[in-house]
């Protein structure tokens, strides 16, 4: 049972974060069929109706589709899990440079900081 | 109509308050946390909600009962102490159960004794004190029953089977079905509630969804039950 949920944060937001990223890696593939709500609620380790919560969530973002008899899919539409992308992406970047700003680095410096950081990870 | 409603339900033991002016209403579905320090009156609450005490004043009712023989069928109620007798087997319990309530299933608790590695032949009394927990938790939780009431159910266990008898209450959940866990280890069940009932010296405190209440306050249930019941 995975009960790494940060303490401060309800936990459906938590599960949507996850399932982004879960798609938005590839890890869940477009058209992957998804385990049951119970399945997925055991999975992760929390109340059913949490879990239901964050897939309706999904589902109204449009990441994710029921078809009616056969369960819940992975949506087929490189838009949306595009667009998802640039959203974590721009909420990760916001956070890091937030925090970078708080130590006192400024925009040049930061790129910089980057830019090494890249190099040194090409090279090991 | 709620499965279980408390309607400015007062107890007292003597001149002693346990309870005071109690109202709320569960809607079924819901896994509901009763938290709330040593001595905060969750017990004596799932006891009148089990009939085993009377309200001084005031009602608790189940699915719109008051607590009869009628209610007892569909509440599975876990005490917080021993109440199987102690030379019975567990083999002997299931067929005990079986014959007492008509909701029980024998296949679902012979199969959690298994997992969880409980000879059948074995006798309450040889047990130790954490196995015999995980036995009447087996027996409450192999019910279909619409109300489950865990008075304490992983005071006593160690983490791994506290995880399984949280898995098992995931893998039980009914829509048509609520559960009410009283505890005070907060974090360990914090992931399974949909609601958390505050108690504190026999009132409610506080009644909310955990969603909203990490939404709201932008802690934990367990931070907000440490900062309001801070010693």
């Amino acid at each position: 049972m995975d009960t790494s949920f940060r303490q401060n944060e309800p936990i459906y937001l938590q599960l949507i974060e996850r399932f982004k990223l879960s798609i938005v890696s590839g890890e869940l593939l477009p058209g992957d069929k998804l385990r049951s709500v119970r399945d997925l609620a055991l999975w992760a380790g929390v109340n059913p109706n949490t879990m239901q919560r964050a897939l309706f969530e999904l589902e109204r973002n449009g990441l994710i589709y029921t078809q009616r008899t056969s369960g819940k899919f992975v949506t087929e539409d490189a838009d949306i899990i595009g667009r998802v992308r640039r959203e974590l992406a721009e909420a990760k970047t916001a956070e890091y440079l937030g925090y970078m700003r708080s130590l006192g680095l400024k925009t040049d410096e930061i790129l910089a900081t980057i830019k090494e950081k890249e190099e040194e990870n090409a090279n090991s | 109509m709620p499965i279980l409603e408390a309607k400015s339900l007062t107890k007292r033991y003597g001149s002693n308050p346990a309870l005071t002016n109690v109202s709320f209403a569960i809607e079924p579905g819901r896994i509901v946390g009763l938290l709330g320090p040593n001595g905060s009156g969750k017990t004596t609450l799932i006891k009148l909600a089990n009939g085993l005490l009377q309200p001084t004043s005031g009602e608790i009712l189940i699915g719109g009962m008051s607590p009869c023989a009628k209610t007892k069928s569909i509440v599975s109620y876990l005490p917080e102490r021993i109440n199987v007798p102690l030379w019975m087997s567990a083999e002997e319990l299931i067929k005990f159960y079986s014959d007492f309530y008509a909701d029980f299933e024998p296949n679902r608790a012979q199969d959690m004794l298994r997992n969880l590695g409980i000879g059948e032949k074995m006798r309450i009394k040889e047990m130790s004190k954490g196995t015999r927990e995980k036995v009447q938790l087996i027996l409450a939780m192999s019910r279909r029953a619409k109300l489950y009431m865990l008075d304490e159910p992983i005071g006593g266990v160690d983490p791994a089977t506290r995880d399984y008898i949280l898995a098992t209450i995931i893998n039980n959940y009914d829509p048509s079905a609520s559960v009410v866990i009283s505890t005070h280890l907060i974090a360990d069940v914090e992931n399974v509630l949909d609601d958390a009932l505050f108690i504190s010296r026999g009132e409610i405190v506080l009644y909310d969804s955990v969603d909203h209440i990490r939404e709201s306050r932008g802690m934990s249930v367990d931070g907000l039950f440490r900062e309001v019941f801070r010693c």
